[in-house]
């Protein structure tokens, strides 16, 4: 407002309509001046989040491939016979590499776990892998130093530890996803994690879809907006939406894993594991989840039956379908795919909910997938939190590969929640 | 077109009639005026698969003039419900008469689904009353402990459970410096972001980087935490020194807290810019204002409420952030107000009390929900601010 008084202030000694004279060229120039130097501003701190957004793509994918700097207990060569290498001898020979190896003790515990007449090669191979070569690794290096100071790598890993050998390794492999939790960050696997996250998110799913469009439905065709209770329902659910998650997870704590102890460990059923028959299972984690993300469910809800034509309404009661014909038949068809689309949304934020399932209790160390609802779990966001807490590097590595796993699913749903409304559009567009 | 394929067929016509709206209200009128006599007259012994055939004898002038076969599929199928009814309530239909109003007629279905609906939406009062009842429970066994009082709770500067300190200060401190850093990122940065894509980008320019800021508000928060560990605490140490930055520091999490809520605040404010009418630009264009005093002196007033209100989520949302901090920011209650030092904000000591072994009905089980009603207070009281600045100070605009 002060730029234009002191605009007619200037152009009051010319006394014309329009303001002119050099002062008040001079300031139009100084004005302009500062709009373009704000327009770089503002588009510089749209670059700014676009490079945040970068650096943390790139960090991920910098860590989770790269050069890894490894020590084996024994080196596999002399593990071969007759020339032939480790992988390619039979498994009987393999038996006998083993038992030359270690403890009889272990040999006898191996043969109870599983007779060696029933083991395929292959999974004695991995025993060998693990109890005699003994691959310790020794530093990682990032993919940037990896592929652009090669050289910089392997002299250090050389200077630092003489003997290692030096290689390129994909801390993402087929290998990673297929096996579960191990404490030695070359075997280790995010299997189980994976599990307990469509276990904990199926669960999820049937609690709080049917239960957040039905609260949908009944806010925006049911509910008198004028009445004290439904507007203390809205109010409540638009509040709900700003509760940090970590309450979620002590609220799921003391309801679901204490008070309905019984019903989440499964206990009253008799099935569930009667070793640690206590609640903090996977039906606990996604009630607290399905609670988490009600709130969200029902506004998106709201927002796709509020954004379907009065008029649809009014034919169908005009052709004397009842209340819920009119809803069942018309409103929510044509709903379908907004309500679609924020369950997804909240679905994602679920699989990468954290902070209230540490509170409600998942395990940090599980190798045995889930077998129900009443087992213990993990998920992947608490297998990576749990392997980023750890001080060693290649934890880091691991934590990063399964980021790319989380990112990947999450990706998945986002894609198929744009890709279901376009088709729910089109076949509208089409009908 | 036989009228009983055209019943079948429902199912599958009756989006068609969405498009065609002007001819099913007409369609409606005259259904109505068919109405007077009543569906009620007609004799019990009509059958459920009798009934599209008849329908489509009534009105059958109607439908075939209007609207072919998909409206008589619509009346078949809305009235499917009330004959069907009728069938199983004879009584009242022979006795009902002219007078009988199927309006009237009670719907035991109609309302045993209007209460399961109620129940659905009253979950979410429960979920409510049970976070405020677990909260203040075992806050209140928490204070009834001898060890414990209010005084001792808000004054002291220590939190160490396991000798005897309950102050709460190390842990408020330690949350509100990593808010004012990620505020100090999010608010400058989120309003910039708005008021570029409001004001200046064009439309193409808008549908390809909301998207992308879409994304950065759709990636998991562990994720974040691992980029402030793995990315942001080397570089302020790169920076500042590694003797002055800790390797788990405030500064570190605000920042990358700050970038987790720069979506929330640019899309909150975007809609709050774009919501102020286009006359209001006009008008200051008009009058010679450049681009950036139209954005910064007409529309970013007119859309003030708007703002402030996103502004005061963001707060909330970054009291409330927790994997961050837990990863990034140390572990240990630490009364310090320096960035750069490690210090436990209220949320990452609830999930590192929670993640350990924890015995029910121990002081520490009953200090980490103390701590949650406080946190739980702080954010919905800043939330509930932010809906009443909306409220009170919205512009309205014809």
């Amino acid at each position: 407002m002060m730029a234009l008084n002191q605009q007619q202030t200037a152009s009051q000694p010319t006394g014309g309509l329009m303001p002119s004279g050099p002062a008040y060229h001079e300031r139009v120039k100084a004005r302009q001046r500062r709009g373009r130097r704000w327009a770089i501003i503002f588009q510089a701190a749209m670059l700014s989040g676009i490079i945040a957004l970068c650096a943390l793509l790139f960090n991920i994918l910098n860590q989770s491939f790269g050069y890894v700097a490894i020590i084996n207990n024994i080196d596999p060569a002399e593990l071969a016979i007759d020339g032939v290498p480790l992988n390619e001898l039979s498994k009987d020979q393999l038996v006998g590499i083993l038992e030359a190896n270690v403890s009889a003790g272990l040999m006898r515990r191996y043969e109870n776990d599983m007779p060696f007449a029933q083991r395929t090669s292959e999974s004695v191979h991995e025993l060998i892998l693990e109890r005699v070569v003994e691959p310790q690794v020794q530093a990682t290096w990032g993919l940037f130093e990896s592929a652009f100071a090669r050289g910089s790598v392997f002299a250090d890993a050389e200077e630092r530890f003489p003997g290692s050998e030096v290689y390129f390794r994909s801390w993402l492999t087929t290998s990673f996803i297929s096996k579960s939790q191990s404490s030695e960050p070359l075997r280790a696997g995010v299997r189980t994690a994976i599990f307990g996250s469509l276990w904990v998110v199926a669960i999820t799913i049937l609690f709080s879809f049917p239960i957040g469009v039905g609260a949908a439905i009944y806010l925006e065709e049911y509910a008198h907006r004028e009445r004290l209770l439904n507007r203390l329902i809205q109010t409540n659910i638009n509040n709900l939406a700003g509760v940090p998650s970590i309450i979620y997870g002590m609220l799921g704590l003391a309801i679901f894993v204490r008070i309905l102890e019984v019903f989440t460990s499964g206990a009253f059923l008799g099935i569930g594991d009667q070793s640690t028959a206590n609640g903090r299972t996977i039906i606990s984690a996604g009630l607290t989840l399905g609670l988490l993300i009600l709130p969200l469910i029902i506004i998106n809800g709201q927002e796709a039956i509020r954004a379907v034509p009065n008029s649809l309404r009014q034919a169908g009661f005009g052709l004397g379908a009842t209340h819920w014909q009119v809803i069942w038949h018309h409103v929510l068809p044509s709903a379908m795919p907004g309500i679609l689309t924020g369950t997804i949304l909240a679905i994602s934020r679920a699989i990468g909910e954290t902070a209230p399932l540490v509170v409600v209790g998942a395990s940090t160390f599980i190798a045995l997938d889930p077998s129900g609802p009443f087992s213990k779990f993990t998920v992947l966001p608490i297998q990576i939190y749990q392997w980023t807490s750890r001080p060693q590097d290649e934890f880091r590595n691991l934590a990063a590969a399964a980021i790319l796993v989380l990112l990947v699913l999450l990706l998945t749903m986002n894609a198929s929640a744009v890709l279901l409304r376009n088709h729910f559009n089109r076949g509208q567009a089409n009908a | 077109m036989g009228p009983s394929s055209g019943f079948y067929s429902c199912k599958k016509e009756n989006r068609s009639w969405q498009t065609t709206g002007g001819e099913a209200a007409r369609n409606r009128e005259l259904l109505n005026a068919n109405r007077e006599e009543p569906l009620g007259f007609r004799p019990a012994a009509h059958t459920y698969a009798g009934l599209p055939a008849e329908v489509f004898n009534e009105q059958g002038e109607i439908m075939t003039q209007s609207a072919p076969v998909a409206q008589a599929a619509i009346s078949a199928e809305s009235m499917r419900g009330p004959v069907a009814g009728a069938e199983s309530t004879g009584e009242t239909v022979v006795g009902g008469g002219p007078q009988f109003d199927l309006r009237r007629r009670p719907r035991v279905a109609e309302s045993f689904i209007q209460g399961f609906l109620f129940l659905c939406g009253a979950i979410s009062i429960l979920t409510t009353l049970g976070i405020v009842y677990v909260l203040g429970r075992e806050s209140l066994l928490f204070f009834a402990n001898e060890e414990v009082n209010l005084l001792k709770f808000f004054g002291g500067t220590e939190w160490q459970p396991a000798i005897g300190r309950f102050g709460i200060w190390p842990l408020v401190t330690a949350t509100l410096m990593a808010s004012l850093i990620a505020m100090a990122v999010a608010l400058p940065m989120g309003l910039c972001i708005a008021i570029y894509l409001s004001e200046y980008a064009g439309q193409r320019t808008r549908s390809i980087l909301k998207p992308i800021l879409e994304v950065l508000a759709g990636i998991p928060t562990v994720v974040y935490g691992y980029f402030a560990l793995t990315f942001m605490t080397p570089l302020l140490r790169g920076i500042f020194g590694r003797d002055i930055v800790e390797i788990y520091n405030t500064a570190s999490a605000g920042i990358v807290i700050g970038i987790l809520v720069i979506p929330l605040v640019s899309s909150m404010s975007e809609d709050a810019l774009s919501a102020v009418p286009g006359s209001l630009r006009q008008a200051s264009y008009g009058v010679g204002a450049t681009r950036l005093e139209t954005a910064v002196r007409i529309v970013l007033p007119a859309a003030l409420s708007g703002v402030a209100a996103a502004f005061i989520v963001a707060i909330s949302r970054a009291i409330g952030e927790t994997m961050i901090v837990a990863i990034a920011a140390g572990a240990g209650p630490n009364f310090t107000f320096s960035p750069f030092r490690a210090a436990e904000t209220m949320t990452g000591h609830i999930v590192r009390i929670s993640g350990g072994d924890l015995s029910y009905d121990s002081i520490d089980y009953n200090s980490i929900f103390a701590i949650g009603l406080l946190l739980f207070m702080m954010t919905l009281s800043l939330n509930i601010l932010s809906q009443w600045i909306v409220r009170r100070f919205r512009e309205e605009y014809e």
